[in-house]
């Protein structure tokens, strides 16, 4: 869903609006631009929500930065709309409730692997080995719950998060303190987990052919196997509007009064909006009855509050907390960071060690939804899944530009075309190819308007 | 002291400013056998522009580094307020209240002009960084520097112009309560207006009291704002006197030469 507010708080880094529409040094400087700067026309289109003075003012500048180029998230969201509409019109069987919730719960996989990803892509690294790196950790919360040893689930969660933690640390020491390429460290990691992952699934003798099942009484497979109750739902998506709202107008109106930047009320009123009428599309969606026959399955699966509350924890983290700066600052300009004090190979340790802990999580949803785990996992795919989504989804490769909420929407694209094409029963090279070739557009629709944006 | 023709010609009287602030005496540095600095003697003072001019490897760059705290001289001493210092590094330096702004700016493209400005030093409220605060205190210090022509602090630094940057730059080194601020450069790829708006923030910050070190080639920028002008040829400080001392032609001739080209006292 398209979101181009900023929350009415503080402006994240490189937030120009919509997300990932370039960062303000890709706008082409105009004939009348003063020597102060960019023309007030040209620095509008760059930063609306900061210089808008009304609703009107804001819709204006968008408006005119999409028509010189600076589209931002609208080509992903348009192409999203095109998507959906090609598959349901292949198969009228997509847009049913239970096949978008199918779809959202794929996407959680993809979202969080990509929200892992973006930790370390806005550091201007990356991280290769997220992929077998989570089946490690899912195996070990397999094995840890099970018999012999039954843990208790949160435990168990606990520990297999830890051992992603000492995973990403590892990596993340080799590659500061040493000084090697983020690439060659976290391919030796895929490499490496891959036969971590077989000794793991050994050392267990419950994990029969590789594969260890999760006892569908654990709150590990209920959650994404068991829903909410629908009451339970419409209760919390209520309860987060309203003090979503309370509390984002009560910002608004406190800065207003310290003569702090504010975005216009009208623009923070449509966030409001926005979120409230996603949140009513989801309910619907998930409270219709999707169970077969006389069972009656509806509600929201656990799994995607989890993903929602995983997603605004990381925003939290990257836009309020020093550590969160620090991390845009260095993937913008390293030596500068260096210069203001920032202990760099500090916080790129802590970047990826945040990258594995989060895929410790999208390996949780994963031997979740599988109700099992097992060795086939194919980790390699999952890692170039969680690239695309967080660059569908607007974060730059090339470091310091990104939002967490980038791997919701990449996330929703990859899962749609992903469900889409399974729905069609196409084969698996038609998938790979199909799923290659979104990406591929993807980038190259933003890409190209980008540079006719800085071509005039 | 005696004077021998290595001597600068007309040491700077240190009463005129009421206490000299960093005193530079026999600064001495060599890379092999490459003498970068050869036995300097600088006096900056509180609320006057030094100009540092030289040519192309004159040890401009190299006596910054050094007073900067990024090489110990070889030789030679650093007195800052009165007492004599050992530069360890660059946060040394910077503890005393000597800031660095050197051409590249150290801005990141991303983060805006609050958050660069705070950079480093981010205050925090109930472990969450302090917004108001910081942005209360970074249009205050700006308005103070009179720097007017930014629309929105909130803008990301990359869209400012190469003026605007420079005055971000200083803005900061001014909320970090610098005592000295040497600037590398501060006009080169600066156009009319911006090169105005960097030369005025000079003044402003010489005005305020604190102690501005400025390299440039642009001998216009230097005879518009500097109070002293100091001149280095071959790692020697050849001449260092009140800017009013000097004319274009006698700057030439010390940064070409080592000498004035016409018989001076």
């Amino acid at each position: 869903m398209s979101d181009p507010v900023s929350t009415g708080t503080t402006p994240n880094p490189s937030e120009s609006d919509p997300p990932a529409g370039g960062s303000a040094a890709t706008v082409a400087p105009s004939a009348e631009d003063t020597p102060e700067g960019l023309s007030g026309a040209a620095l509008a289109e760059v930063a609306p929500e900061i210089l808008a003075g009304s609703l009107g003012e804001y819709f204006g500048a968008w408006s005119r930065r999409i028509r010189n180029g600076e589209s931002g998230m609208l080509p992903v969201i348009a192409g999203l709309v095109i998507i959906v509409i090609f598959f349901q019109l292949e198969r009228s069987a997509f847009l049913t409730s239970q096949n978008l919730v199918n779809l959202f719960v794929q996407a959680s996989i993809f979202i969080v692997f990509g929200a892992a990803e973006i930790f370390v892509l806005l550091l201007s690294e990356i991280d290769l080995s997220i992929g077998y790196g989570a089946a490690v950790g899912a195996f070990v919360i397999a094995e840890l719950i099970a018999p012999p040893v039954s843990l208790p689930w949160w435990l168990g969660i606990l520990c297999g998060l830890a051992v992603m933690s000492l995973l990403g640390f590892v990596q993340g020491t080799l590659i500061t303190r040493l000084g090697l390429p983020s690439f060659v460290v976290t391919l030796g990691g895929y490499l490496g987990f891959q036969g971590l992952l077989l000794e793991v699934a050994n050392a267990d003798k419950t994990a029969v052919g590789g594969v260890i099942n999760i006892d569908p009484n654990s709150p590990i497979y209920k959650l994404v196997n068991n829903n909410m109750s629908v009451t339970l739902g419409w209760i919390i998506l209520v309860v987060v509007v309203v003090v979503y709202a309370g509390a984002t107008l009560a910002r608004s109106r406190q800065r207003r009064a310290k003569g702090l930047t504010t975005p216009p009320t009208g623009v923070t009123l449509l966030g409001v909006g926005l979120v409230a009428v996603g949140g009513i599309v989801l309910m619907l969606i998930c409270s219709t009855n999707r169970g077969l026959a006389l069972t009656k399955v509806e509600g929201v699966p656990y799994v995607i509050p989890l993903v929602l509350i995983v997603l605004l924890a990381y925003t939290w983290l990257l836009g309020r907390t020093r550590l969160g700066r620090y991390i845009y600052a260095i993937g913008a300009n390293p030596e500068a960071a260096r210069r203001a004090g920032i202990k760099v190979n500090r916080i790129k340790t802590i970047g990826f060690v945040l990258a594995s802990f989060t895929a410790g999580i999208a390996g949780l949803i994963y031997a979740s939804t599988q109700g099992s785990m097992s060795v086939d996992i194919n980790g390699g795919q999952y890692v170039l899944y969680a690239v695309a989504a967080a660059v569908v989804g607007g974060t730059s490769l090339f470091g310091g530009r990104g939002k967490i909420m980038n791997a919701l929407l990449g996330g929703i694209v990859i899962a749609a075309v992903f469900n889409g094409l399974g729905l069609m029963g196409v084969s698996a090279a038609v998938e790979y190819i199909a799923t290659a070739i979104v990406l591929i557009a993807a980038v190259t629709l933003d890409s190209l308007v980008r540079r006719r944006a800085t071509a005039h | 002291m005696s004077t021998t023709e290595s001597r600068p010609a007309g040491t700077p009287q240190p009463s005129e400013s009421g206490g000299i602030l960093l005193k530079l005496r026999g600064l001495s540095k060599s890379f092999g056998p490459v003498q970068a600095l050869s036995d300097v003697d600088l006096d900056v003072s509180p609320g006057k522009v030094m100009a540092l001019i030289g040519d192309n490897g004159a040890g401009k760059s190299s006596l910054i580094k050094t007073i900067s705290g990024l090489w110990a001289p070889d030789q030679g001493e650093i007195n800052w307020e009165g007492r004599s210092v050992q530069l360890h590094g660059p946060r040394d330096a910077e503890a005393l209240g000597i800031t660095t702004i050197y051409q590249d700016l150290a801005l990141c493209d991303n983060l805006d002009i609050v958050q660069n400005m705070f950079l480093g030093h981010e205050p925090l409220r109930l472990g969450m960084l302090d917004e108001p605060t910081m942005e209360t205190a970074a249009r205050q210090t700006l308005k103070e520097l009179s720097v007017t022509t930014v629309r929105s602090i909130r803008q990301p630094v990359g869209s400012l112009s190469g003026g605007q940057r420079q005055s971000v730059a200083v803005a900061k080194a001014v909320m970090s309560q610098a005592k000295l601020v040497i600037m590398d450069e501060p006009t080169a790829a600066l156009g009319v207006a911006q090169t105005r708006m960097v030369l005025d923030l000079v003044k402003t910050l010489a005005g305020r009291g604190v102690a501005v070190l400025v390299i440039s080639h642009n001998l216009n920028d230097i005879f518009e704002v500097a109070d002293h002008i100091a001149v280095l040829y071959l790692g020697r400080l050849v001449v260092s006197r009140p800017a009013s001392e000097f004319d274009r032609q006698s700057a030439v001739e010390y940064m070409t030469t080592g000498a004035a080209g016409r018989s001076e006292a």
